[in-house]
């Protein structure tokens, strides 16, 4: 199975526009959210039969018994995370406890416990021969980067021969595990200063984890100069440049109403038909 | 020689599982004896470092070779660090992957996956 | 303004103007600290650009084993919560990019064998944009936690004005950036994409109980369904701000909005005054 990942580095670039067209315009039986932080997939997905919800645990979290704690410090003393709070019995704080049983270990009258910890939901929706799998994280949970590769585990047995991954910003512990196996990361950058500075890291993060790369500038004609310097910088690097969308309102009009781009006539949409052909062919040769 | 694949369900005839350290159970079937076992799989259920944990416990069971689909970079370093023999399975039983490892038909396993799971 | 005040600028969904409005609501402040908590993708600097005073390199501390007195017990193995480590033929094998540097492994080590090493994890840079104090910190490619460099740079607030531009998302970098905000000020666009965001970054706030508002960012008059949540969710709406080519224009380019448009100044100057009122009655 080949995965195409879109990435952007910089956040709002319209990964998701473009994630939602190319999985309709492949025909594609497998894609996955990876955005758990902030996920929008579902949005433009439309209806499915069957899904199947289940519980993501994280590692279990420390919780103090009041009724053992002497306040005698030791867990303070030895938390990295800042996750004991000091008073006349010390409690855990369940957001910045990473689940490392330090604490455990060192308490002298063993106050402490671990508990189970649910830190998400994993879904996977399905209809006729098509899956999407995506998920949700509990506010306060912090494990995305493991979040993030239970989502792509739901599609790994699927018997397709394309999966689409639409990914989160930044070069995080998230992108990162959306990254590991992926065959071909897509960057949806924008023309500015700010698209050009984080396209670099996310294109560095990618090549570091020996992922080829291939870059798309979504809302062109904002700036045709920063525009020109992307392409430039791709020509110097080596990085295919599969084209540019150009600005165009009636985008937002069509994915507020839960609609992807793949059939729409306006100028974003051809664009975006033309720029999935030569993914296609690209993937085709990797 | 002592053979461990990841299983689906407790059974010669069952399929080998996909996942490597996600799989529900490890059969351990020893060719001298050509008895088997089958071990719970108590990494599955990790929430992160699933491939780590079912390698360690593996090794402690001094297995010899390990017949799987796939398997991460982090596995395959405790696998390499204690010598022991990585198989591509085939798509067939674990009983008929035994007995094709002991053609000498299977494949080594070449390809091995970045096995990243940070939180 | 001789009050302290540390807001932090949040969105959810990436893109939606978080560092703009950042950059141009410190820069209007007197005397201000501008904190760059974007450690993945940090950009304030392109808009800003401080003369740079100091240079930091924040470390993080890994094992490593000196294997004369490892004896391969399998103390520190069998209690890392992570898996960070295996023991093969009473041989250690050590995986850094897995381990949370917790620190559990060198306190269990009945040999003392294990050795904590510092690396690397970023460059922390401080810097003045006149009277404006500029902190960024920039996360090594490949590591994959920021956190350390969070907090290194809240470490640093000084007090007066302090205005966080955050990272995208509602997860663990949100948490240790809002950890000592007095106010969150969260920027939203009026797409259904940016209304879900908006609601996870809302319910974030209230979790941690910091006191919040809403600037409606990219405005064209029409539908806005982050505006719809707000009002439907008792946040309040702080200000607007509508779409406009040449506003995406300058900051495209990197330019601050209020350096080239006196309508600019004025609308950065009075909604940090409104924020100030806010977070004062919060």
């Amino acid at each position: 199975m080949r995965k195409l990942l879109i990435l952007s580095g910089k956040g709002g670039t319209g990964k998701t526009t473009v994630a939602s067209a190319f999985i309709a315009l492949s025909a594609a039986r497998a894609w996955a959210d990876c955005d758990v932080d902030a996920p929008n997939l579902h949005l433009v997905s439309g209806a499915f039969t069957k899904s199947i919800a289940k519980d993501y645990h994280d590692l279990p979290k420390a919780r103090i018994d009041a009724d053992f704690c002497t306040a005698c410090g030791r867990c303070h003393d030895v938390c990295r995370f800042d996750a004991i709070t000091v008073g006349s019995v010390y409690q855990a704080d369940p957001i910045a406890c990473e689940g490392c049983t330090f604490c455990l270990h060192v308490c002298p009258e063993g106050a402490i416990t671990m508990e189970e910890s649910k830190a998400g939901e994993i879904f996977l929706h399905t209809r006729e021969d098509q899956v999407f799998s995506t998920a949700t994280l509990k506010m306060g949970s912090g494990t995305t980067g493991k979040l993030v590769t239970a989502v792509k585990d739901q599609i790994k047995g699927v018997d397709a021969p394309l999966a689409i991954l639409d990914g989160s910003p930044g070069i995080g512990c998230p992108v990162i595990a959306s990254l590991t196996g992926s065959t071909l990361a897509l960057m949806v950058s924008e023309p500015s200063v700010s698209g050009l500075s984080d396209l670099r890291r996310v294109v560095a993060s990618a090549l570091q984890l020996d992922v080829p790369v291939a870059v798309v500038v979504n809302k062109a004609d904002i700036n045709s100069k920063q525009c020109a310097a992307i392409k430039r910088y791709c020509t110097d690097e080596h990085i295919p440049f599969l084209g540019t969308i150009p600005y165009d309102p009636t985008v937002v009009t069509h994915l507020n109403e839960g609609r992807n781009l793949a059939h729409a006539n306006s100028p974003a949409a051809v664009a975006i038909k033309a720029i999935w052909e030569r993914t296609a062919a690209l993937l085709e040769v990797l | 020689m002592i053979i461990a694949v990841p299983a689906e369900n407790q059974s010669l005839d069952s399929p080998i599982c996909q996942s490597f350290g996600r799989a529900p159970f490890f059969c351990i079937y020893d060719t001298g004896s050509e008895s088997s076992r089958f071990l719970d799989n108590t990494a599955k259920e990790a929430s992160g470092g699933a491939g780590i944990e079912a390698a360690q416990l593996l090794v402690d069971q001094n297995i010899d070779a390990l017949i799987t689909y796939r398997l991460g970079e982090n596995a395959a370093r405790v696998f390499r660090a204690a010598n022991t023999k990585l198989l591509k399975a085939v798509n067939l039983s674990i009983a008929d992957n035994v007995a094709n490892f002991l053609e000498e038909k299977l494949a080594s396993l070449e390809d091995i996956h970045s096995g990243y799971h940070h939180g | 303004m001789a009050e302290n005040l540390t807001i932090a600028v949040l969105s959810g969904k990436g893109g939606t103007g978080k560092t703009m409005v950042s950059v141009n609501l410190a820069a209007v402040a007197t005397g201000a600290t501008y904190i760059d908590c974007d450690v993945e993708e940090p950009n304030g600097h392109l808009f800003l650009k401080p003369k740079v005073f100091e240079e930091e390199t924040i470390t993080i501390g890994k094992p490593e084993v000196d294997q004369r007195r490892c004896d391969g017990c399998k103390i520190c193995s069998d209690a890392c919560a992570f898996k960070a480590l295996a023991v093969v033929n009473k041989k250690l094998l050590i995986f850094p990019e897995i381990c949370h540097s917790c620190g559990l492994c060198y306190h269990l080590c009945p040999q003392g064998a294990l050795i904590e090493v510092e690396q690397s994890l970023g460059v922390l840079s401080k810097g003045y944009r006149d009277d404006l104090l500029v902190l960024s910190a920039e996360l090594k490619i490949g590591e994959p936690s920021g956190v350390p460099l969070i907090k290194a740079l809240i470490n640093n607030i000084k007090g007066g004005i302090t205005i966080i531009d955050g990272p995208p998302g509602s997860g663990c970098l949100v948490h240790e950036t809002i950890a000592r905000a007095d106010f969150c000020l969260l920027v939203a666009e009026p797409t259904r994409f940016g209304e879900q965001n908006l609601a996870l970054v809302h319910q974030l706030v209230s979790l941690m109980g910091k006191p919040a508002a809403v600037l409606l960012n990219k405005t064209t008059g029409g539908a806005n369904a982050s505006e719809e949540y707000a009002k439907a969710n008792g946040l309040s709406i702080i200000a607007t701000l509508p779409w406009d080519g040449q506003l995406a224009r300058t900051t495209s380019s990197g330019d601050l909005a209020i350096d080239g448009s006196e309508h600019y100044r004025q609308y950065f100057s009075h909604l940090l005054a409104q924020i100030v009122e806010e977070a004062r009655r919060a």
